[in-house]
Order: C-alpha cells, then sequence, then structure tokens
C-alpha cells in the first residue's frame, strides 16, 4: 500500500514538472482558416494554409525562441455566402472551442467584418485575405489585410485597367469618346466605388453612359445589358465578386454586347470561368492577383508551380492564406520569439518583406500611426490586369505602364497584348 | 424602350410562368404547399449538367434522361414523406422544407458550390425590332405557351384531368364517386414535379448551376401563385406576366435600382393582395370550391 502511495505520488509529481517545465511539448500553434468551405474561395483559402504548413512544418516548424513548433490548422466553414450569423458562429468557435492562436481568411466584407469584432474580443490576430473594405485601426488592432488592398486601391487598378482599355480602343477603333457602362453588384464594398467612378470617368475625357446595380445573385441580366446597349456603350466597368460576375459575361457574350467588359470581376479570375460561361466570357477582362503566366517576383513560379503540382488548379487570390502564415504570422513569431499579440502587432506593423504577388508593406495614417491597409503601388503590390483570350487567361497589365509622369515602364514578365472582341472592332470600326 | 420592356417581360413572365403552374397544379389539387417544387428544378439542371459536361452528351439528352429521373424521385419523395402527413398542412410545409435542403445537401455534397453551366439548346439571339433575344430565351416563351395549352388540354379532355379538377373542385365528394383520391393526388404530384424537371432542363442554359439556385426562384414563384390566386393555373399565369413586366420595368427605368426589381415585384403582389386578397382569380371563400 505504501509503495502504491509513493507510486501516484511520484506519477503526480512527474506531471506536474513536466506541464510546468516543458508546455511547449504537445502544444502546437494553432491557425484558424477561416472561409466558405464549399466555394472556391473557400477552397482557396484552405488549400494556401495547407501549402504553408506543410512548408513550415516538413523544415522542423516555427522557432519560438528556443523551441520549435509545429503548426496545427482549424478549418472553419463560415458559410457566409448564405448567411453572416453562420460566419460568427464560426469564428466564435475557433476562439472558444478550438482556442486559436491566429485566423486567417474570411471573404465577404459584411461577414469579416462581424467576425473581426470576435477576434478583437479575443485579442487573437486575424489577417484578412479576401474582403476590401476599409480598414478602421482603432476599433481592429489586431485585423491586418492580407489581400487584396482595399477597395480604395482596388478602384484606383481598375480605373487604371479602364483608362488602359478605353486608350487601346480610341487608338484602334478611332473612336473620338468612349462612353462608359458602371454595372457594381448591390454590396456594401461597391458602394464607394460608384460616386468614385462617376467622379473619375469624365476626369479621362469620357461619360458615364449610366449606373446599374444588378443583385449580386442574379441569374438573369439580358434587361441591364439590354439597356446597357440602349445606352450606347463601348466599356462596361463592372464591379462583381459574387455568382452575377457569371451570367453578366455569360450573357454579354452570347447577345454579342459591343462593350468591352472590363474592371473586377471574381469570378472571371478563377480557371472555372470559361466552363461556367460556355467560353462566352471571351476577352472579359478583370483585375487579378495571380496568372499561371506571369511572374512579379522571383516568388511568383514556385508558389503557381508547387500549389498548381499539390491541388492540380492556379490559385486564386484568397490562397494567400499561404503568404499570410509563411511570410507574415510565421517570420513574426521568429523575429520576437512570442506568440503575444501585442508584440507581434508591432512587429507585423513595421515589416515589409516579398510575398508571390509583390511586395507588402502596410500604409500609414496622416498622423503617422501605421494602418493594417496594405500599401499599393510600384515596387509593393500592384495586381494584375488578366483576359480570357479564346479559352485561356492571360495577364494584359501592367504593361508599359508609368503609375506618374516620369515614373519607369512596370511590365511583368509574362505579360502580352490586350486584345478587343471581334464583334466590337466591327460595331465601331469605321 | 417600351419594346425593351415588352420583350424582357415577356421572356422572364414564361421563366415564372413555367414554374408557378406546376406549383399551382399540386397546390390546387392535393392542398401541397409544395416547397421543394424548385429544389426539384435543381436537381433536374444538376442531372442536365452531369449528362453534358460529365458523360460529354448532347444537353437534349440531358433533359430526357433528367425530367424522368426527377419525376420518380419526386414521387418516390412524396410517397416516403408528404403522403403520410398529408392532412397536416403545417408539417407537409415545413416537411417540404426540410425535403428541399436535404436535396440541396446532396448536390452541395456531390458539386460542391461551384458555379456551373450548361451549353444552350440552339445557340446564339435573335434581334426583334432591335432587341436582342437569345434563342433558349424564345425555347422558354414557347415552351411556356406549349406546356399551358398541353396542361389545359390534360384537364378538360382525357379521364384523367376529371378526376384531378374534380378532386380539386372538393375531394371528399370525387372519393365518394369512386375515384382514388390519394392516386389522383400522386399523378398530380408526378405531373407537377415533371414541369418543375421541365422547367429545370428548359432554363438551366440561361441560369447558373448551383445547388442554391432552387431559393430566388421559389420566392417569385410563391409570389406569382399567391398573386394569380392560389390553386389557379390561369391565375398563376397572368401574374407571371405580371411580375415579369414588373422586373423589366423596373431595370429599364431605375437602372441604379436593378437590384430592387425582385422587391418591386413582390411589392405588387402585396398591393393586389391588400385589394384583393383571394389574389387575381382566386376563390374568395373555402365553401365555393
Amino acid at each position: 500500500m505504501k509503495n502504491l502511495k509513493l507510486l501516484l505520488v511520484f506519477f503526480l509529481a512527474f506531471f506536474l514538472i513536466t506541464s510546468l517545465c516543458f508546455p511547449a511539448w504537445a502544444k502546437t500553434i494553432k491557425i484558424g482558416v477561416i472561409g466558405p468551405m464549399q466555394f472556391v474561395q473557400g477552397k482557396g483559402h484552405w488549400n494556401g494554409a495547407v501549402m504553408a504548413a506543410e512548408e513550415i512544418n516538413a523544415k522542423g516548424g516555427v522557432k519560438v525562441g528556443d523551441k520549435r513548433m509545429k503548426i496545427e490548422l482549424v478549418k472553419a466553414d463560415s458559410n457566409e455566402f448564405l448567411n453572416v450569423t453562420d460566419a460568427t458562429n464560426a469564428m466564435e468557435l475557433l476562439m472558444s472551442r478550438d482556442r486559436v492562436d491566429f485566423v486567417v481568411g474570411g471573404f465577404r466584407s459584411e461577414a469579416v467584418l462581424a467576425m473581426q469584432d470576435i477576434a478583437m474580443d479575443y485579442k487573437k490576430i486575424f489577417i484578412g485575405c479576401g474582403a476590401a473594405h476599409p480598414e478602421d485601426y482603432d476599433t481592429y488592432k489586431y485585423f491586418f489585410r492580407g489581400t487584396p488592398f482595399n477597395s480604395r486601391f482596388l478602384v484606383r487598378t481598375a480605373f487604371i485597367q479602364m483608362a488602359t482599355v478605353a486608350g487601346i480602343m480610341k487608338a484602334t477603333l478611332g473612336l473620338e469618346k468612349i462612353r462608359i457602362a458602371v454595372v457594381a453588384e448591390k454590396a456594401m464594398w461597391a458602394d464607394p466605388l460608384i460616386p468614385a467612378a462617376q467622379g473619375f470617368i469624365p476626369k479621362l475625357g469620357h461619360e458615364v453612359s449610366g449606373v446599374w446595380r444588378p443583385s449580386p445573385v442574379a441569374t438573369d441580366v439580358t434587361a441591364e445589358l439590354s439597356a446597357i446597349q440602349r445606352a450606347d456603350t463601348q466599356i462596361i466597368l463592372t464591379f462583381f465578386s459574387s455568382s452575377v460576375g457569371i451570367p453578366f459575361a455569360r450573357q454579354a457574350g452570347e447577345l454579342k454586347i459591343p462593350a468591352a467588359q472590363v474592371g473586377i470581376n471574381v469570378e472571371a479570375q478563377k480557371e472555372g470561368f470559361w466552363q461556367a460561361t460556355q467560353g462566352q466570357g471571351n476577352y472579359v477582362m478583370t483585375l487579378n492577383t495571380y496568372n499561371k503566366n506571369v511572374e512579379v517576383n522571383e516568388l511568383t513560379r514556385p508558389f503557381l508551380d508547387t500549389y498548381q503540382k499539390r491541388f492540380g488548379e492556379q490559385p486564386t487570390y484568397t490562397a494567400d492564406t499561404y503568404s499570410a502564415i509563411k511570410h507574415s504570422i510565421v517570420p513574426a513569431i521568429e523575429m520576437t520569439g512570442t506568440l503575444d499579440p501585442d508584440r507581434l502587432v508591432k512587429v507585423l506593423e513595421v515589416r515589409e518583406y516579398e510575398v508571390p504577388s509583390g511586395k507588402v508593406a502596410y500604409i500609414k495614417d496622416d498622423e503617422g500611426r501605421p494602418l493594417h491597409d496594405l500599401k499599393w503601388g510600384p515596387g509593393y503590390l500592384t495586381s494584375l490586369g488578366v483576359q480570357w483570350q479564346d479559352g485561356e487567361q492571360v495577364g494584359v497589365w501592367p504593361n508599359k505602364w508609368k503609375a506618374a509622369e516620369g515614373a519607369p515602364e512596370v511590365t511583368y514578365k509574362g505579360i502580352v497584348s490586350y486584345k478587343i472582341a471581334p464583334w466590337i472592332v466591327e460595331a465601331y470600326k469605321k | 424602350m417600351i419594346l425593351d420592356i415588352i420583350i424582357t417581360g415577356l421572356i422572364h413572365g414564361s421563366t415564372y410562368a413555367l414554374l408557378a403552374i406546376g406549383f399551382s397544379l399540386i397546390f390546387g389539387v392535393a392542398r401541397i404547399v409544395n416547397i421543394a417544387h424548385t429544389a426539384f428544378y435543381m436537381v433536374a439542371a444538376f442531372c442536365i449538367f452531369f449528362v453534358t459536361h460529365n458523360l460529354g452528351l448532347h444537353p437534349v439528352v440531358g433533359m430526357l434522361l433528367g425530367v424522368p429521373v426527377v419525376t420518380v424521385l419526386g414521387m418516390v419523395t412524396y410517397r416516403i414523406f408528404i403522403a403520410p402527413i398529408r392532412e397536416h398542412e403545417g408539417a407537409v410545409l415545413i416537411g417540404t422544407i426540410a425535403l428541399a435542403i436535404a436535396l440541396q445537401e446532396v448536390m452541395l455534397l456531390i458539386f460542391t458550390g461551384d458555379y456551373r453551366s450548361v451549353p444552350a439548346l440552339v445557340p446564339g439571339y435573335l434581334s426583334i425590332f432591335g432587341v436582342k433575344v437569345q434563342y433558349q430565351q424564345l425555347i422558354t416563351f414557347l415552351a411556356a405557351l406549349i406546356i399551358l395549352g398541353l396542361l389545359r388540354l390534360l384537364l378538360l379532355k382525357t379521364r384523367l384531368g376529371l378526376a384531378i379538377r374534380s378532386t380539386a373542385q372538393d375531394r371528399e365528394v370525387a372519393n365518394l364517386m369512386g375515384m382514388n383520391e390519394s392516386r389522383v393526388a400522386l399523378y398530380t404530384v408526378g405531373i407537377s414535379i415533371a414541369l418543375a424537371g421541365f422547367t429545370g432542363a428548359v432554363i438551366v442554359p440561361l441560369t447558373i448551376v448551383e445547388p442554391f439556385m432552387w431559393l430566388h426562384p421559389l420566392i417569385m414563384m410563391m409570389a406569382v401563385v399567391v398573386l394569380g390566386g392560389l390553386g389557379s393555373i390561369k391565375g398563376s399565369f397572368f401574374a407571371a406576366y405580371i411580375l415579369g413586366f414588373a422586373e423589366a420595368v423596373v431595370v429599364f427605368l431605375i437602372p441604379m435600382g436593378a437590384f430592387l426589381k425582385g422587391s418591386v415585384a413582390l411589392s405588387i403582389m402585396i398591393l393586389v393582395l391588400l385589394m384583393r386578397p383571394e389574389g387575381l382569380f382566386g376563390i374568395a371563400f373555402e365553401e365555393e370550391r
């Protein structure tokens, strides 16, 4: 009996010592990956995170002080396309049940804003990889934008690309003035883009032929297309992040609407766009983060090739969870030797580092306080302009782009020329 | 612009009419509010997608396979899930919602939430007075007229039609007159779901195939049926075009409010119901049936 007591005391002491002295033995760095997992966007979130975790763990994990910790991913289906409440529930579960250390992902601004509140309550760093709403540093100290840059820069890039296409159309077709229809889905992120477009287009010497706001989930936009054609439109500036991008492109192609589509069409960024539009999305141009033929820097090609080999497809921008984990969170942990969010925030705010889509840096406000929004411009992140040309998505922008007068030209490796759809040429060629 | 509105309204109205007629039929006869009606439309769309995309066959083959598959599926699920609880309207309503969600989840598991499409039966478009109309839209318009004609023939000129009408007027008396009321209901369910499947087959090239594609048409279909008068096929037909025109008017006259087209259509429904609670062609009192 005495021996049994001794044995019990020994085991208790052993467990106490091991749990106090070696807490990291059993601990991993838990990263929650949240997104609409039944959809392409969520798959991108998950795939990017898986690739990052596999690469880091294969090299022995993350060096935290004098310990090495493996990365453990926790998948959370936000179902945010259908129900924002599901997204907040999924985030709450990540925090309270799974007790994750970091979160990456999120897509719809409406859902991400709600998810941010929960992450802030728990003081967890949340790197957004999908939504483009403006950042609010005072409220969301632990939220960082991973991708894309915010809607202000998105619209600036879309305008530059639109102006490029307008220039090509003017030069090729001999048009004096281009009439541009602004078509934006009815969603929060697109609301500020409308007045911006209405103000900017006349400054370029063009005219706004009208503004249309279809539902993000509209399946029939033939009425809108008829009205756009009636308005004598040569360019359609699109702002679509939802499914409406498919019927719009398909029906415009089927009806041979003589207007070039340019802007943002998230569905056109995906490989499945060609099938989804039955090939009618030919010549549609959209802003994008990756293209299989385009290399922004030396990290782009290895990322694209490994992703293709691992998942059998090209990444969309939500796969930037890869960069959020591999190039953002992990180096910050290794630099500070801690998982303490307050110390990590300070490092994340000031670091500048390369990712496969360019160079990441966070901008500052007028008072010099670091914001958590991505810096845009040559040398940093610019995104790409891609166009569907006969079944293949190719990069067409930046092509000899000058960000300002006297600035150096920017052309990424693999960029090709923009093509005007033949029915547009036929309609306007003098 | 008036021509644009007329043509667009006719095309949109035809889509709603095709869906609403089947729904109206099953409610008129069996008093079943089949929320899963558009879910069968979605299943038919996936059948055609599978046949065209995975098997590489022509969309017509997809239609020929998809419509019977969906019809059989609908009749089987009716016998198993709905028939035992038919007398309890609330339970039927909830049961059909559950059935629709189950079908949605099954499709989500098999095909994921990715957006897909199928090729048009006849690609290209026709210009009518300067308004471009896809051939597929014309097919939808013609299909709505043909289906209505055939349904009218079935109801007025056949023994089955007589039984369906009798059952719709008074189930108990029809039963007493020797009609197998539950069998008539089963056949009506079969016809109704075949119509949903056929609608899916006709419309699928015009839309996106995805597991949640049944939700938006469901709302518009319910609006059409309520506006036309519950159970009135004629009412559904007219109401479908009224709402189709309302949507077209919104898009052409208020382009910035194009997303409101569904809301405006539903508001028209509410306004009509305030003035005529039984709908345009509905029967005011149950005793009149």
